[in-house]
């Protein structure tokens, strides 16, 4: 029963919004914008063809790859600029400036550096989201308790147990929230970036609707499609938080 | 009593930076622990306790003046004197089991049977793969006890370790100390505010000043153990520490 009380109000939303959106269409007498019953018939049509899968498929690939270099790139460096003062000192300005760059900023560069196939959107995945886990994890070691590290000190360890045993699993809670922040940004611009000219992906599915023949049913569909699969990637991410060895941080 | 001498304090000072020049926190403190004893420290709150601890167990320089245990001055800590504070330091992200065994060295020989040989002793089987937060404070401090000890330190650092702790847990603990101390003979230095407390363990009682920290004044504790706090002897020394401190009882 309290599961029903906890989906019920989610479920009133989402009447208020589809409700008035269907009578508006109806309403009005629009040709061009679809009701919400088209968006559904759009949406099994794809399925039904095959072609949904392909998109989604591929825009999962883009993310997969430009998420996963962003990992293998940032996490290294996070906990190196976090441990060595002098590496944080050096670079943390240089991050500081490219940040604030919108990933679409860079499109015209990536399609110069790398052309029109998966290499663009993966570059462009990859420095989106390259940055929030490089500074959260800088911030996991810089956040680390001191008492920890005096009893580490305490013991006698070695610089390889030091880091495995305490330095990176301490900032893992704080990694974990990087990769999180990471993984919806990469997610938000793999769209952005397949609208400019590749043949898949549920960025090419919406504008490629739009341009051959005003298919809006499709549009909104493409949509409503990448917003459950960003909520789904984000359920993923948090399977991470619940992890024993992480928990002690999130809860209190 | 005690033949050897473990820990010597030589003309340690200690002072810090701040607005208006340098705050001596220590001066010029001396004394000395037996090896085996148990002394504990009590002084008002900011009189510098924490600040002589950390010096002591090889976490602070002194300006001036030097630590030595066992003859050989202390610069770093180490293994040998294992430091317990009032917040705690078990790592949260390891099990029980993981905490105990993280200061013995990869290549001791059956570490798995030390560390559940210590779990035990301080009653926490049944709990060596639950993680920290799933542990009550007592077990806590249960868990850090044994994990210092499970490295055979010759010295506990006692920095406040049961003052987090709500009376009846810190009384319990220290009677927990007491019991795993005579199986397993440690010299102890223990600082605390609580004078009852130092009275129920320790040896040897130094009363501090305020900051600076100077030693004002030192009570031999004289009674056996097991030792009862309510007793008038003990009373009559808890009023006399007491008036050292400062406080009067009617």
């Amino acid at each position: 029963m309290k599961r029903y009380s906890k989906i019920w109000p989610s479920i009133v939303v989402l009447t208020v919004v589809v409700g008035p959106w269907w009578l508006a269409v109806v309403l009005t007498h629009t040709v061009i914008f679809p009701t919400p019953g088209k968006v559904v018939l759009g949406t099994l049509e794809l399925a039904r063809d095959g072609t949904l899968w392909e998109h989604i498929g591929a825009s999962l690939f883009r993310v997969g790859a430009g998420f996963l270099l962003a990992v293998l790139f940032a996490i290294p460096l996070g906990l190196w600029m976090g441990w060595v003062h002098g590496a944080y000192v050096t670079l943390n300005p240089l991050f500081q400036i490219l940040r604030p760059i919108s990933p679409i900023a860079w499109i015209p560069i990536a399609i110069l550096w790398f052309g029109v196939g998966n290499a663009s959107p993966i570059y462009l995945i990859f420095i989106a989201s390259v940055f929030p886990m490089i500074v959260q994890t800088t911030t996991g070691v810089h956040t680390i308790e001191k008492r920890y590290l005096r009893a580490a000190e305490n013991f006698g360890v070695s610089r390889r147990k030091l880091f495995l045993r305490v330095v990176f699993p301490a900032a893992l809670p704080q990694i974990i929230v990087g990769m999180r922040i990471g993984l919806g940004v990469a997610w938000l611009v793999v769209v952005a970036a397949e609208m400019i000219a590749l043949r898949s992906g549920l960025g090419y599915l919406i504008m490629d609707s739009r341009n051959a023949g005003n298919r809006y049913e499709l549009v909104v569909a493409g949509m409503i499609i990448i917003g459950l699969i960003g909520l789904l990637l984000d359920g993923v991410m948090r399977l991470l938080e619940g992890m024993k060895n992480v928990r002690w941080r999130y809860v209190h | 009593m005690f033949i050897k001498t473990k820990i010597v304090v030589e003309d340690v000072s200690k002072g810090f930076a701040n607005d208006d020049g340098l705050l001596a926190v220590v001066d010029d403190l001396n004394f000395k622990v037996g090896d085996g004893e148990f002394v504990a420290i009590v002084g008002p709150s900011g009189c510098g306790k924490t600040t002589l601890m950390n010096i002591i167990a090889g976490f602070l320089a002194p300006d001036t003046g030097a630590v030595k245990v066992d003859g050989l001055p202390r610069s770093a800590p180490n293994r040998n004197g294992v430091l317990i504070t009032q917040q705690g330091s078990i790592f949260p992200w390891l099990t029980v089991r993981q905490n105990l065994l993280f200061g013995l060295p990869e290549e001791l020989p059956n570490r798995e049977g030390l560390a559940q040989e210590y779990a035990e002793l301080v009653g926490l089987q049944g709990f060596e793969n639950n993680y920290p937060h799933e542990l009550s404070g007592g077990m806590l401090k249960r868990a850090e006890i044994a994990r210092a000890l499970v490295v055979k330190p010759e010295i506990l650092y006692m920095d406040e370790p049961f003052s987090a702790l709500d009376a009846l847990m810190s009384l319990r603990m220290q009677n927990e100390l007491l019991r795993i101390l005579a199986k397993e003979r440690h010299t102890v230095m223990l600082i605390t505010h609580d004078v009852e407390e130092a009275i129920h363990l320790a040896d040897r009682i130094l009363v501090l000043s305020p900051r600076p920290a100077r030693i004002q004044a030192s009570f031999d504790v004289p009674f056996a153990h097991p030792r009862r706090v309510s007793s008038p002897e003990a009373q009559a020394l808890r009023v006399a520490i007491l008036k050292q401190l400062g406080v009067e009882l009617v």
